[in-house]
C-alpha cells in the first residue's frame, strides 16, 4: 500500500459532463466569468500544493536530469544533455536493475499478487465463514502493516536461522541462505505477501457483482469449475483484471522500503531494483544528476502505464 | 454412491477450506514470529513457542528516545498532513462533484493521472529540491510533500463520495441563502461522514506506513518517525535485540491495524475500499 491507489470511478468519468453549451458570445457576461471563478476558488488550495510540491519537482525532475548535478564539491553544475542517459544505457549495473525490476514486477505482480488474489477470492466464495474470515484477516494485516515492518518480518523470515529455513528443515528438505543465494526471489515473495490483499480485495468486489443465474445456468449445463472460471468468470471480470494489473504493476515498479530493508539491494547488487540504483547513484555516489536521470526514466515507465490505464478506464467503461 | 448436491457443495467447502488454511498458514508465519518474539525472553529470528512468557522488551523500549519521540513525530508529520489533505480534497472536490464546468473532466483525468504516478521516482528531485529552497530536514516541508502526493488519490475518493449525496438537500438550504460554503459544511461533509472518515485514515495510513518521504527529507534524528527510527534496531546498538525489534513493531503497527479495523467494521466488511476501487 501501499499502496495509494485510485479508484476505480469509470462511470463518473463518462457522466463527467461535456463541455457545457457555450454561453452566448455576443455577451460575454462579466457575472458569468465571476462566478466561474468563485466556484472555482475552493480547488485553488489543492492546485497550488498540486503545482509546488508534486508537479514542480516532476519539472525540476527533468531539467536536472540533463545536468551534472552533484551532492559536493562542484560549485555549479553545467548542461551535458543526453550524457546521463547515454551513460545510463552503457553502465552494466544500470542494466542490470533494468532486468531486475522486470523480473521483480513480473514474478511479484504480474504472478504472485494477482493469481494468488484472484485465487484467494475465488475460494472465498465457497469457503465457510469462519475459515474466510480467519483467511482474509491474516492477508489484510500483512498489507495493512507499515513497510518497514512488513520488510524486518520477512528478514526474519528469510535469513539463514530464520523461519522458512526451520520448516524446510522440518519437512526434511534442504535449506539455503536465501536472502545470499536467490536475493530477488526472497524480495518478491516478500511483495507477494504484502500486496496480495489488495487484488483479492478488488477480485471478491468484482465476482460478487456477476449474477448468480449466469454461474447457476453453466452450472445445469455441465460446465465444469475450470470451464466456467475460463468461459465466464474471467471475461466478465476482464476489466477489474486490467485495472488490477496496472495498480498492482505501478505499485511494484516504486517499491523501495521493503527491498532497503531486506537486502539494501544487495548482495552485489542481486536484489537491487531502479528505485534502489536511483538512490544509490544519487546519495552514495553523490550523482544527483545521473541519478535523477535514472528516476525520469522511471517516471516515464509509470506515466505510460498510467496513460494505458486511463485509456483502459475509459474505453472499457 | 450417487453424490447428491448438497453433498457435491460439502465437498467443494472443504477443498476451497482447505486451500484457504493452507495460503492463510504461509501467510501467518512472520506475523507470528513479531508476536511470539515479543514476548520470548530468549527471542531469536525463528519461530518457536517461547520458553516462558515476559513483558522486558516493551519495558526496554518503551522510553521516551526509542518510542515515544519517533511515535510523536510520526503523530505530528502524519496527523498534520492527513488533515491538510482533508481539508483541500473537502475543498477541491465541492465544486467538482456540484456544478459543471467544461474544466471539470480535463482536471479529473490529471488528477487521475497523478494517482499513479510512482511517487517514489521524484524523492531525488524532490531532494534536490528542498535543498534550493531550504525545505530539507523541515517537519512543514515533509508535511506538506506528503500530502500532496496522498492529494490526488484523496481527492478522487472525496468526489466519489460526495456524488452520493443529494443535491436537492442543498438547494433548499441555497434558497434560505446559504452561501456554497456553508452548505458544504452543514450539510455535505455532515451527510458523507463515512466517507470522510475513509479518506481521513485511509491517508493517515498510507503516511504511517511510509518510510522513503521521511528517510529523504528528514536528516536530524529527534525529527525521524517511527517508519525510520526502526532502522537504528540495526546497525548502531551493535547486536541486533530481535525482541526489542519485535515490540517495537507492535506498538507501532498498532494504531493503522485498529484504525483499518475500526473503519471496516463502521463500513460493513473488510471490502470498503476494495469496493472504492474495483474495476
Amino acid at each position: 500500500m501501499t499502496a495509494a491507489t485510485p479508484p476505480h470511478t469509470g462511470p463518473e468519468l463518462r457522466k463527467a459532463p461535456s463541455a457545457p453549451p457555450a454561453a452566448p458570445p455576443s455577451r460575454p457576461a462579466t457575472g458569468t466569468v465571476r462566478r466561474s471563478l468563485l466556484r472555482a476558488l475552493p480547488v485553488s488550495p489543492a492546485v497550488v500544493l498540486l503545482l509546488l510540491f508534486l508537479a514542480g519537482p516532476i519539472a525540476y525532475c527533468v531539467v536536472i536530469a540533463f545536468t551534472d548535478l552533484q551532492l559536493t564539491g562542484q560549485a555549479e553544475e553545467s548542461f551535458v544533455g543526453l550524457e546521463n542517459f547515454r551513460r545510463a544505457f552503457r553502465d552494466e549495473a544500470f542494466l542490470n536493475a533494468v532486468w531486475l525490476t522486470l523480473v521483480f514486477t513480473v514474478l511479484s505482480s504480474l504472478i504472485g499478487q494477482n493469481t494468488l488474489g484472484l485465487a484467494l477470492a475465488a475460494l472465498m466464495r465457497r469457503a465457510s465463514k469462519p475459515v474466510r474470515t480467519l483467511t482474509g484477516g491474516i492477508v489484510v494485516t500483512a498489507w495493512v502493516l507499515p513497510e518497514v515492518v512488513a520488510g524486518f518480518l520477512l528478514y526474519a523470515f528469510f535469513r539463514r536461522e530464520g523461519t522458512l529455513n526451520a520448516v524446510l528443515d522440518w519437512l526434511h528438505l534442504p535449506s539455503q541462505n536465501w536472502l545470499f543465494t536467490l536475493p530477488i526471489l526472497a524480495v518478491s515473495f516478500a511483495n507477494v505477501w504484502r500486496g496480495t490483499a489488495f487484488s483479492m480485495l478488488v477480485y471478491s468486489a468484482a465476482l460478487n457483482e456477476i449474477p448468480k443465474e449466469i454461474t447457476e445456468a453453466a452450472e445445469v449445463d455441465g460446465a465444469s469449475g475450470w470451464r466456467r472460471m475460463w468461459h465466464i468468470t474471467l471475461p466478465m471480470i476482464r476489466r477489474s483484471i486490467g485495472t488490477n494489473l496496472m495498480l498492482n504493476t505501478l505499485q511494484t515498479l516504486s517499491v523501495f522500503g521493503l527491498i532497503w530493508v531486506m537486502t539494501r539491494g544487495g548482495p552485489s547488487g542481486k536484489s537491487q531494483t531502479l528505485p534502489l540504483f536511483m538512490y544509490e547513484q544519487a546519495f552514495q555516489n553523490s550523482l544527483i544528476g545521473y541519478g535523477t536521470a535514472v528516476a525520469l526514466l522511471l517516471l516515464l515507465i509509470g506515466s505510460l502505464f498510467s496513460v494505458v490505464y486511463l485509456r483502459l478506464l475509459r474505453t472499457e467503461v | 454412491m450417487a453424490t447428491s448436491p448438497a453433498s457435491r457443495r460439502d465437498r467443494r467447502r472443504t477443498a476451497a477450506d482447505a486451500g484457504l488454511l493452507v495460503v492463510a498458514a504461509a501467510f501467518v508465519l512472520p506475523l507470528a514470529w513479531v508476536v511470539l518474539s515479543a514476548l520470548d525472553p530468549h527471542a531469536s529470528l525463528r519461530v518457536k513457542v517461547p520458553d516462558g512468557v515476559t513483558l522486558e522488551h516493551f519495558d526496554a523500549i518503551l522510553t521516551p528516545e526509542i518510542t515515544f519521540t519517533p511515535l510523536l513525530n510520526s503523530l505530528i508529520l502524519c496527523g498534520g498532513a492527513t488533515l491538510l489533505t482533508v481539508v483541500c480534497a473537502a475543498l477541491a472536490a465541492y465544486p467538482l462533484s456540484r456544478f459543471r464546468s467544461r474544466l471539470n473532466r480535463p482536471f479529473l483525468l490529471t488528477v487521475l493521472f497523478a494517482t499513479s504516478l510512482p511517487i517514489t521516482a521524484i524523492m531525488v528531485p524532490v531532494y534536490a529540491l528542498f535543498v534550493r529552497v531550504n525545505l530539507i530536514d523541515t517537519m512543514q516541508g515533509t508535511v506538506f510533500f506528503f500530502a500532496a502526493s496522498q492529494l490526488p488519490f484523496a481527492i478522487w475518493l472525496m468526489k466519489n463520495f460526495m456524488d452520493g449525496v443529494p443535491k436537492e438537500l442543498e438547494e433548499a438550504a441555497w434558497t434560505d441563502g446559504a452561501s456554497s460554503f456553508q452548505s458544504l459544511l452543514r450539510i455535505v461533509l455532515p451527510l458523507m461522514g463515512p466517507g470522510v472518515a475513509v479518506v481521513t485514515v485511509f491517508s493517515f495510513v498510507m503516511m504511517w506506513g511510509n518510510f522513503f518521504v521521511p528517510f529523504m527529507l528528514l536528516l536530524t534524528p529527534d525529527q525521524m518517525p517511527a517508519s525510520v527510527s526502526i532502522n537504528d534496531f540495526f546497525g548502531n546498538r551493535g547486536m541486533v535485540a530481535y525482541g526489542q525489534l519485535a515490540a517495537f513493531s507492535i506498538v507501532y503497527s498498532t494504531p493503522v491495524v485498529l484504525l483499518y479495523v475500526l473503519i471496516s467494521r463502521r463500513l460493513g466488511g473488510g471490502f470498503a475500499l476494495g469496493g472504492a476501487v474495483k474495476g
